[in-house]
């Protein structure tokens, strides 16, 4: 007699911010078979491409995620005026950039936290949380929000840092700086995190390429792919090199976030101190030229994919938006089977899910 | 962390007590908007750019209507407000156990002919 049984993972799972439902099926303890279902927080927003006009839909793909909501933004902006064929202004250029990597540094953190409390060290949680709310008093004080800043309009951004709050941010940055090497030096020496993350989920370098797996998960297996490195925004004016690991384990892709929260600081620095003077957005006209745009941005959590089709007037025909998300589902699954039950949760969080980004 | 959870032991909790002790907005934050209907002349900008549809203006009865809880406070109203008489305050509008709008009326002026040659 077979002792399999199905195991119900989610939809609602403390380790879950966002429903997903895994069906897993096990036997004893092991994982053979894991089988994804979701869903259940669709929202259409592609949809509502046809009825908003192009500047409005800003704001909508700004709401896609809760977290990464500058680099909706961004992605969706760059793709509009790759179509209308204008130039922003090269301090926007730079501004968009210090927004973006805020935001990397704050998803990380927010991510880090979650993995800790998925395995039961609820005080590093609260550390990291911590930390992230020093990034969130920032953008709040220079965007206007702690989240959902709003930033990125067609034709530039919306807010410009004067050089005394950029002191004042870099000042605050060398504090988040401290208190992240602090968190280093408990991922590299902590005993509970090593035993619940080394060796575990193991993705090798081909199947992390095979998969379509992006960002910190396919970096975490020694493919150094990074779309920043294609130069888009002000990335290209900027120093820096893809953060690889070669273990391809969820020790390595922590390893990764945690390197690339640093790396992420250092561009900020970079940015603020390279940043032309001059206007920071132009006049858009009103109607959209037909033809259709691929932008891809590297977001927290890898690449995301903006296709927009336009056929004249005030607003888009098509969307679409691949979410990392979705990308590395793939890889989830090909991690799950052979792992234990109690693995679960870590495996899951490892990719750093963005349910309501997957869905829309 | 042997040195953090020692300072974490004797300093003060990191968090507020909040309804209690409120921090101060910061000098950019978007808390919510405001209408001054005094100055507002009823164009339905705010209403055509707003993306969450919160804002309905009405020129015929002077009215200018606004549903606090549909609105993102992303504030292109504002910035297109051509008599600045839309504001961005700092703070945060409370909480409400209820779902309100908020209704401003105008005395309208314009002899409803002239509406007629606006629309046109």
């Amino acid at each position: 007699m077979s002792d399999k049984s199905t195991i119900p993972f989610g939809p609602q799972h403390p380790v879950l911010p966002e429903p997903i439902h895994l069906k897993l099926v096990v036997e004893d303890e092991k994982v053979v078979e894991a089988y994804p279902s979701f869903g259940f927080v669709h929202r259409g927003l592609e949809m509502l491409v046809q009825k908003k006009d192009f500047n409005q839909m800003v704001y909508v793909v700004d709401h896609i995620c809760g977290i990464c909501s500058a680099m909706h933004g961004q992605a969706y902006c760059q793709a509009v005026e790759e179509l209308i064929g204008i130039d922003v202004p090269e301090r926007a250029k730079y501004l968009r950039v210090v927004w973006a990597e805020l935001h990397r540094i704050h998803s990380h953190l927010l991510w880090f936290g979650l993995l800790a409390d998925a395995f039961g060290f609820e005080n590093l949680f609260m550390l990291s949380w911590r930390i992230r709310e020093k990034i969130m008093d920032i953008l709040e004080a220079t965007a206007g929000n702690r989240v959902i800043i709003s930033v990125n309009i067609v034709g530039g951004v919306r807010r410009d840092i004067d050089t005394e709050q950029a002191k004042w941010l870099l000042d605050e940055l060398k504090e988040v700086e401290e208190g992240l090497k602090e968190l280093e030096k408990i991922v590299k020496n902590n005993y509970t995190i090593k035993q619940r993350t080394v060796g575990i989920g193991v993705l090798s370098k081909e199947d992390a390429y095979m998969f379509g797996a992006v960002g910190p998960t396919l970096r975490g297996s020694g493919v150094p792919i990074d779309m920043r490195t294609t130069g888009y925004a002000a990335y290209g004016n900027l120093d820096f090199e893809p953060v690889v690991e070669t273990d391809g384990d969820t020790y390595a892709r922590t390893i990764v976030r945690v390197r690339e929260m640093f790396q992420s600081i250092d561009l900020v620095r970079q940015a603020l101190n390279k940043m032309p003077e001059g206007e920071i957005n132009v006049k858009v006209k009103p109607n959209l030229p037909a033809g259709e745009v691929i932008t891809r941005v590297e977001q927290p959590r890898g690449e995301v994919f903006y296709y927009i089709k336009s056929s004249g007037g005030k607003n888009l025909d098509r969307l679409r938006i691949r979410t990392p998300t979705f990308a590395n589902l793939a890889s989830l699954l090909h991690m799950l089977p052979g792992s234990t039950l109690a693995d679960v949760p870590v495996l899951v969080l490892t990719i750093d899910p963005c349910i309501s980004c997957t869905e829309r | 962390m042997l040195k953090n959870v020692v300072s974490n032991l004797t300093h003060k909790p990191v968090t507020r007590k909040y309804p209690f002790e409120k921090r101060e907005p910061f000098e950019k934050a978007r808390g919510h908007i405001e209408n001054d209907i005094d100055k507002c002349i009823l164009c339905g900008i705010c209403q055509r750019v707003c993306p969450s549809n919160c804002i309905q203006v009405n020129r015929k009865e002077g009215t200018w209507a606004f549903q606090p809880f549909e609105c993102i406070i992303c504030g292109v109203c504002v910035e297109s407000c051509p008599t600045k008489s839309l504001t961005m305050a700092k703070e945060y509008r409370p909480i409400s156990n209820e779902k309100y709008e908020i209704v401003q009326k105008k005395e309208v002026q314009n002899p409803p002919n002239k509406d007629k040659k606006e629309g046109a």
